[in-house]
Formats: structure tokens, sequence, C-alpha cells
């Protein structure tokens, strides 16, 4: 058997496989944080919850309404993205001109009340979401045996994250997005609706973490929880890839679910906290992280 | 001359200091105004409470007869309003172009882009580069242009030659006589005197957050040596 440091290959890309799934999962997410951050200046801590909430509004739709996995990727995102919206304009928009802090401390609570409420009505027990018959079973790809549903995260992933940067970077709303970014006041005197892409901005957040909400549920299990877990990584991601950028998110993501994947294989006992390290490591070295601008 | 932009009694405050006491000037349709006046006396806070980025203001102004006070910010420019601030605000995170292109047309009668291209040929050159790598005078330029694109009738511009190469300020003046020429209204604040008088119809001189005098550029050479006083230069 063809072995790569003594570890045979088979394992090895296993986990490596295993880290860019995790990887397509923090970078989505960690995205949306970016997004929120850079227009906002918010901590969005919310978008853990947010990407629970379209874990199991897919799951919902299912079980009251019978609507196929491929129907709840699209709505999933769109109701949960309305429903940040939401929040935005009539609770998050109060606190702009206060600390900082207050929206951290909003919308940290905002997510303790989704999930406490979420745990009260659904039980804190995983729920299972079967795989689309059109992506179950897999490939072998002669070295390893690629689970289709998997492979179809990972490209998904990649395909919402250029997308999302293609917005950003060039379209004209990326545009006054990226404009109102560097100076809000004067964005809104040349006669833009800061106010409204604001609201849309998270809105737009909270759809994608919805949608990856969505992607995740086949793989992990619906729970109340299942963001409270994740969103810990994701800030560590948005740490080193540096606050507020979008390209930084996205490689950071992928970057640091292969280290960990990879840790795995070479290092177990050491994967759960591979991330955190780098972190470490990056803020001692770069405060403003990998592809931030200034500290 | 019918006025195209009322001022009265116009009070301003940032936070508990009250900056403007009651300033009071009309622009006429067409005009160009000169604000004159020591720093500090409240000139560029006239500009920004007329645009409404100061928001603690009371007093009146009109604009196209319409009262601005209620207009949110974002609706200024719609109403037919432009700035271009003193520091430029030039966006380091978009190209040239896109800053060239970034303020929504409001009106027709703006300035198509070739014409603006034909105007600033620096800015079609480097219309790929970031917004920031321009030289200061280009980017005074850039600030200028993405104004001219939007069809607003009233250019307000704060200190447009601060710290620039006399070769560019007198480009800055040639643009600004064009833009007279096509019948476009001017309010702007100056030090420069000589840069002022070659381009503005009628100045105003501002101490203590309020108007003290107003007069034609015909009565500029009389009044040099009060001013050369008052202005302290």
């Amino acid at each position: 058997m063809t072995t790569i440091f003594g570890i045979p290959l088979a394992a090895f890309l296993g986990q490596l496989l295993i880290g860019l799934i995790n990887g397509s999962f923090y970078a989505m997410l960690s995205l949306g944080l970016a997004v929120i951050f850079g227009l906002l200046r918010v901590i969005n801590f919310a978008h853990g919850a947010q990407y629970m909430l379209g874990a199991f509004v897919a799951l919902l739709l299912l079980q009251y309404l019978g609507v196929d996995y491929w129907l709840a990727l699209a709505i999933a995102p769109l109701v949960v993205g309305l429903f940040g919206a939401l929040v935005e304009r009539t609770m998050l928009s109060r606190l702009y001109d206060l600390d900082p802090l207050y929206g951290l401390l909003f919308t940290f609570g905002l997510a303790l009340t989704i999930e406490g409420t979420f745990r009260y009505l659904y039980g804190a027990a995983g729920q299972p979401y079967s795989v689309p018959p059109a992506l179950s079973g897999g490939t072998n790809l002669g070295f390893m045996f690629l689970p289709n549903y998997r492979g179809w995260v990972v490209a998904v992933s990649l395909v919402t994250c250029l997308g999302t940067w293609l917005l950003i970077e060039k379209t004209k709303l990326g545009a006054y997005l990226r404009a109102a970014t560097e100076n809000t006041v004067l964005v809104q005197a040349f006669g833009i609706n800061v106010p409204l892409l604001l609201t849309l901005t998270y809105g737009f957040g909270a759809a994608l973490a919805a949608f990856a909400g969505v992607l995740a549920a086949p793989i992990y299990q619906v729970s109340p929880l299942m963001g409270t877990n994740l969103i810990i990584v994701v800030f560590a991601v948005v740490v080193v890839g540096g606050m507020g950028s979008i390209l930084g998110a996205i490689v950071t993501g992928y970057m640091l679910g292969i280290a960990e994947g990879l840790t795995k294989v070479f290092y177990p006992e050491a994967s759960n906290i591979v991330i955190f390290v780098i972190m470490a490591i990056v803020l001692l070295l770069r405060p403003a992280g990998l592809f931030g601008k200034d500290a | 001359m019918g006025a195209l932009l009322q001022v009265a009694d116009l009070h301003a405050w940032y936070g508990e200091s009250h900056v403007l006491h009651g300033v009071d000037m009309t622009v006429g349709e067409g005009e160009t105004i000169t604000i004159l006046g020591r720093n500090g006396v409240g000139k560029t806070t006239t500009l920004r409470t007329i645009m409404g980025i100061i928001r603690a203001r009371k007093g009146e102004i009109r604009f196209a007869g319409r009262d601005m006070l209620s207009v949110p910010l974002h609706r200024t420019a719609h109403a037919g309003i432009g700035f271009v601030p003193e520091e430029r605000g030039i966006f380091a995170s978009l190209t040239v172009e896109e800053n060239l292109t970034l303020p929504p047309v409001v009106a027709d009668g703006g300035m198509p882009l070739e014409e603006i291209y034909d105007l600033f040929p620096n800015l079609l050159e480097r219309r790929a580069s970031q917004g920031t790598k321009l030289s200061g005078g280009e980017q005074q330029m850039l600030a200028m242009a993405r104004i001219l694109r939007t069809g607003v009738r009233l250019l307000i511009l704060d200190e447009p030659t601060e710290g620039l190469a006399p070769v560019i300020v007198q480009r800055i003046g040639e643009v600004l006589q064009k833009l007279k020429a096509r019948g476009m209204t001017i309010l702007l604040v100056e030090q420069n005197f000589r840069f002022a008088s070659r381009i503005a119809d009628r100045f105003y001189l501002m101490e203590h957050g309020r108007m003290v005098a107003d007069f034609p550029v015909a009565e500029l050479p009389d009044r040099m040596t009060t001013l050369n006083k008052v202005l302290g230069v």
C-alpha cells in the first residue's frame, strides 16, 4: 500500500477531504462574518444561530410540508435572510451609534435566545436529515472513495465563495459596499441609501449562514447547538484571515480546515486545538491577520 | 436672478458646542459664490450643514424652493446638490473608474463619461488604478469629475486647491470656468484669494459662525486691505 510520511495514502487523503469539507463550512461562515463586520462593524455572534436556523428550516420544511432538499436550499436562506433583515432594521440598527460592544452583546443575546428556543421546542439531540437521492452513493476515485454529497458540498462552497467575492469586487453593488465600508457619510452624501445597504448586507450574511446550514444538514445532525460548536472555530478563522477581509476569510477558511484535517493524521491529539494555536501565532506575529490591512 | 439656495438663520452644533450662529446667505441660479474667512470660523461646517452631513441644525435651508431640513442625507444629492469634501474622499478599495461612477446619476444634464475623460485625460489613462494611487491633484480632479456625472445643479466644493501645485490650481480654475459656462451653480470655500477672484461672482465673509459681509467680485480690490486684516494673511 502506498504511504506518505509513513501514513497510508488512503487515510491521508481521507482526512484531507474531511478537512476540505470542514474548511468549506469555515470559509462560507467566515465570509458572511467578514462581510457583516466590514460594513456594519458588528461582530455577529448570531452567525452560528443563523446557520442552525438554516438547517432547521430545511428540516421543518421536510417534516411538515414535504419540501425536498433542493427547494429548501433556496427557501431556507431566503427565510433566514428576511429574518436577519428584520432583526437589523428593528433592533441592530439602533445600536450603530453606540460602542461596538453593544452590537456584540446584542447578537450574542440573540444567539442564546434563538438556540434556547429551539432547544426548548426540539430538544438538544440531533435529528438526521437524509442526503438527497440524486447525491447519495459515492464515486471511486481510484485512491479513495468519495461520497457524492461531500464532493457536492465542496464544489458548492467554492462556487458560493467565488460568487460572493465577485459580487463584492466586480459589481456596482459591491463598489457601494466597499465605499461605504471606507466612508459611510460620504457615500450617503452621494445619494446612496446606506441604511438600506446595511439591512441588505446583514440579511445577505444571515442568508449565507443559513445556506451553509442547509448544506450541513445531511452531513452533521440538525441540532439547536450545531452552530455554537462551529462558530468559535469560525471566529478564529476570521481573526487569522484578518477582520473584514473577504479574501482572507475564504482562503483562511479552507486552509485551516485542511490544517485541522492533516493534524488528525499526523498528531490526532492536537487536532482540536490546532486552529487556535495557529490563531495565537498569527496574533503574535501579525496582529491584523494574514490578509488584514491594519492592526 | 432667482435664488437656488436660500439659507436663513442657520444654526449648527457639534455635540454640545454651538458652531453656526445664524448663517444667512443666498446663492442665485448659475452664480459662483466663495465663502472667505479665517480657519475655524465655520466655513466647512456651513457646507456640511447645507449638505445635511451635520444633522444637529436649526433654521432654514431651501434648495429650489424645497425645505431641506427634513431631507435625509442620502436624499440630498437626489434633490440636486453635489459635494466635493476637503479631504476629497477618494476610496482606496475602488479603482479610479469605480470612484468616478460611484455617485448615482440624479438628474439629466450630467456630463457623459466620455466628456469627463476628454476633460480629464489622466483619469482615462489611469482608470484601472487604485483610487488613492493618484497624485493629490488627480484625486481632486477625480473628486470633482465624479460629481459632474450626476447632473446636480449645485456643486459644493470645500477648499479645492488646498495643498496643490500652482499648475494644478490653474487647471482646476479652468474646469470650474467650464462648469460656470454650462450654467452650474457653485458654492465653494477657498483660502486662495487669487484663485477665488478669477471664478467667483460674489463673496461672503464669515466670522464667528455667521456671515458678516457680502460683496460682488468687482468690490474685491477696494476691500483687499480690510480683508487682509480680517483674514490675517
